[in-house]
């Protein structure tokens, strides 16, 4: 590659407290590359970010940009010298508009004391047209997550930087909405500016990227060009250990061979979902596959009574339940996984054992209304040892866990009621890889157990790798369903975005699924 | 529970309430060197009686802060559970009687309250901060704006203010029991629990199949009417019911449960500790007073101390991250 490297860091350490966020990490960023950062949820990547961004100062290390030692104070230097970040998390204004969000950065280094919105729009406009077609004029918090996240992506893009760090970009955005990005990732990197890519995602860093180098616990382990590794390579040194099966063994026989669990006729809700029709067989895991913006995890939480129904019944083994609220359904023993973990799943500052308890209080009350604190504790222990929790005691609060050990304790709130029926939103999302295949065999155990799965998910390697059955949800309807080797990823997409016309387009809301939908 | 001294102990001095304890009792022992009066009886049982009643109001707001939410409207609503009832005394009915329906318009009052902020959805401040108008209002209009003389009121009614068993005053032991009760019920009742859960994260309450709207509502109406009752031993203690009684004893309430670890945001905070953070303002009062410090000064010298308490709080929690 070119002699001098664009960006060169050497030697960087940084401990928060007792914790050694990173020891002793090289990274090296080319000019024009993309390069691709890897690891485990923990392992530093972000920490790293943080110091290239000057949000934090490194403890030891030397960071060189052309050559030239330096050290950014702040974000806004950094900013100044080039560097974009786009976050993983949208750091973004919900009541204003799309076009001021986009140019917020520019707005504020503008020195005229009025703002142009007339320009503020068009360029806001011009960045956007780059991206997916959303209109600058409307505010934000009417967009969904994925077109927020562009919108993101957009911000970074009006500054003029040779560096765009962009942290799991596409973690909530659709297959269309990632090839739409690597796009614009592309023409970018042959203007000349260097992407730094942080994913989880191997199928994308190895179409994408020139160059990946991997963290594992706060050091660095390898990099190497693209060209001269392999994904198996490059799991097993994030990891550190051979990762022989990535999703446990599907069904070997087919799932309508099984009981029926739940039968899900003709439910509708009041906005999105349209007449939806399934089966759910005890032994088999159900996928429910679609863009963003397709119904998924309305019409789950219709079936759950988070949502009301104003059409269809659900029978639970044959017998048809009343639901007129989540309360309802968890008395059923239908249980349902949020896909925001941290917004909507665990209590942050509750612990352990108080958040397993949640969501079946009435099992550790004691007759006269008190908790049974024995009972509350050896509960979580048992169900936190079933699902091999790592963590410092039950007594301690969920915010001390990494993102996987969080989830492990949202799902052993649900394990409490005896469930007949888990339905697990995005249940991998943001979890690193050696907690996500932990959690993909306990979804097997369950379902080898008796109880009914059904696992939302926009991740399609999820979705095929560990469903028996995929039913796929285009705007609101269903489009089609899955099994055996049929469940491939063309398929799963050609019925998601309704190649074959079975939905019907004129039935969408306008607005924000309008993004999500295919032109 | 079972790792040893050295954790409890850890653990005790980790403990908010730990650091107030201390607080108080330097306070005690600097004034106890600096007034001669400081630590008589007299003044140890004044000090006491002076945050006993308004401690009950504290109690509420500290589940409601648990819970989420706030209440500016205390004072008022106070004002005019006095009024009502002492209104009813004075049109003839007996004073239990009129103290029940005194404590319910507070009730009613945190019922509507409730309304407007679960199902039409409007912030809490801004509902309490409407209410503390419209029962402010309401207390002018039942008093016609004087006081309402109560000197007719019986002594088994006034014993609630004013009489004492064995030297300990009624009002103490009313109290007492109210803390002991509410401290109990929020570390083990079932029912208290969904209060943290609501209050730590909402949504997640919610997908947990807890009725929000139920606990939110409770929470309102438990403090308006724990309110209710102070206002009642108020009447009692002073025999009158005056319509600008309670004006600004939202900040002092509010204070003394935030000073006592109550959140803001919800999710957390103890009885114990809103105690100490009442009887930790009601000490620094009475201490100004002793040092003849011109009684102007109360207020700013109490924002101040929520100010340090609170900001002392942020620096330890956001060091220990």
């Amino acid at each position: 590659m070119t002699a001098s490297p664009l960006l060169e860091m050497t030697g960087i350490a940084k401990a928060f407290g007792p914790v050694q966020a990173l020891q002793d990490v090289d990274f090296r960023l080319r000019h024009g590359e993309i390069h691709a950062l890897a690891g485990e949820n923990g392992a530093g990547k972000s920490t790293l970010m943080r110091i290239i961004d000057g949000i934090l100062q490194p403890d030891e290390g030397e960071i060189r940009l052309d050559g030239k030692p330096l050290r950014f104070s702040t974000p806004l230097e950094a900013q100044q010298a080039g560097i974009g970040f786009v976050h993983q998390e949208i750091a973004l204004c919900p009541d204003v508009s799309v076009a001021e969000n986009v140019c917020m950065a520019r707005i504020n280094a503008s020195r005229s004391f009025l703002v142009n919105y007339r320009r503020v729009r068009r360029e806001a406009r011009a960045v956007l047209r780059q991206l997916v077609d959303i209109d600058p004029d409307a505010p934000l918090n009417t967009l969904s997550i994925s077109s927020q996240q562009v919108v993101e992506i957009a911000k970074a893009l009006t500054l003029d930087c040779r560096i765009l760090i962009l942290d799991e970009p596409t973690a909530a955005l659709t297959e269309r909405e990632s090839e739409a990005l690597f796009k614009i990732m592309h023409r970018l990197k042959s203007k000349g500016i260097s992407i730094i890519y942080i994913s989880h995602r191997m199928a994308e860093i190895f179409a994408h990227c020139d160059h990946i180098t991997v963290l594992r616990d706060g050091r660095y382990v390898m990099d190497a060009p693209i060209a001269e590794t392999t994904p198996e390579a490059v799991v097993n040194s994030m990891v550190g250990r051979e990762l022989s099966h990535l999703y446990p063994d599907k069904l070997s026989t087919p799932p309508q061979q099984g009981e029926t669990i739940l039968s899900v006729r003709g439910l509708s809700d009041d906005g999105l979902v349209r007449d939806v029709n399934f089966d759910l067989h005890e032994g088999e895991i159900l996928g429910l596959a679609g863009l963003i913006g397709a119904g998924r995890s309305e019409t789950v939480q219709t079936i759950c009574g988070l949502k009301p129904r104003t059409a269809g019944t659900v029978l639970l083994k044959g017998r048809e339940i009343r639901i007129d609220g989540y309360p309802d359904a968890v008395a059923e023993g239908i249980v349902y996984l949020s896909e925001d973990r941290k917004g909507e799943g665990v209590f942050l500052d509750l612990t352990i054992a108080q958040n397993v308890s949640a969501l079946r209080l009435d099992k550790v009350t004691t007759p006269l209304g008190l908790i049974d604190r024995r009972a509350e504790q050896d509960q979580a222990q048992a169900l936190t040892d079933e699902l091999n929790l790592k963590s410092g005691g039950i007594g301690e609060a969920v915010s001390s866990l990494s993102g996987g050990n969080q989830q492990k304790v949202a799902i052993a709130k649900l394990l409490t009621a005896d469930p007949a029926v888990v339905i697990l939103d995005e249940p991998t999302r943001g979890i690193d890889v050696g907690a996500k295949s932990e959690i993909h065999a306990l979804l097997r155990r369950f379902a080898q157990s008796g109880v009914g799965v059904i696992v939302v998910s926009s991740e399609l390697p999820e979705v095929i790798g560990l469903c028996d059955r995929v039913l796929v949800l285009c705007e609101g309807r269903q489009s089609g369903t899955l099994e055996g080797d049929d469940v491939t990823e063309e398929a799963i997409i050609a019925l998601a975005s309704d190649l074959t016309g079975t939905a019907l387009s004129d039935r969408l809301p306008a607005g924000p699924a309008a993004l999500d939908s295919v032109q | 529970m079972e790792r040893g001294m050295p954790g409890v102990l850890k653990r005790l001095v980790r403990m908010r309430e730990f650091g107030l304890i201390v607080i108080i009792l330097t306070i005690c022992v600097i004034m106890s060197f600096a007034s001669p009066y400081f630590l008589t009886e007299g003044n140890m049982r004044a000090i006491l009686l002076s945050f006993s009643t308004e401690g009950i109001v504290v109690v509420g707001m500290t589940i409601l802060l648990i819970s989420g939410g706030i209440d500016l409207s205390v004072g008022s609503v106070m004002a005019l559970t006095m009024a009502v009832a002492g209104k009813l005394f004075l049109f003839g009915l007996d004073p239990w009687s009129a103290s029940v329906l005194g404590i319910a318009t507070a009730a009613f009052i945190g019922l509507i309250m409730s309304y407007f902020v679960t199902r039409v959805g409007l912030h809490y401040f801004i509902v309490s901060l409407a209410f503390l108008g419209i029962a402010r209002g309401l207390t002018l209009v039942v008093t016609q704006g004087t006081p309402l003389s109560l000197f007719t009121l019986p002594p088994a009614f006034k014993f609630i203010g004013q009489g004492s068993f064995y030297g300990i005053p009624f009002v103490v032991i009313v109290f007492l029991v109210v803390v002991i009760i509410a401290d109990f019920l929020l570390r083990r009742a079932t029912m208290f629990r969904r209060v943290y859960y609501v209050g730590s994260n909402q949504k997640a309450a919610e997908y947990s199949g807890i009725r929000v709207d139920r606990v939110k509502a409770g929470a309102i109406i438990l403090c308006s009417t724990l309110t209710g009752l102070a206002g009642i031993i108020f009447m009692s203690k002073f025999g009158a019911a005056t319509p600008q009684f309670g004006v600004g004893m939202e900040l002092n309430v509010i204070a003394a449960a935030v000073i006592g670890g109550a959140s803001l945001n919800g999710g957390s905070g103890s009885v114990l500790g809103a105690i100490l953070g009442i009887a930790l303002l009601s000490l620094v009062t009475s201490s100004l007073q002793l040092l003849d410090v011109p009684v102007f000064w109360q207020d700013a010298i109490k924002g101040g101390i929520l100010l340090a308490a609170v900001t002392i709080d942020h620096l330890v929690h956001t060091r220990r991250k």
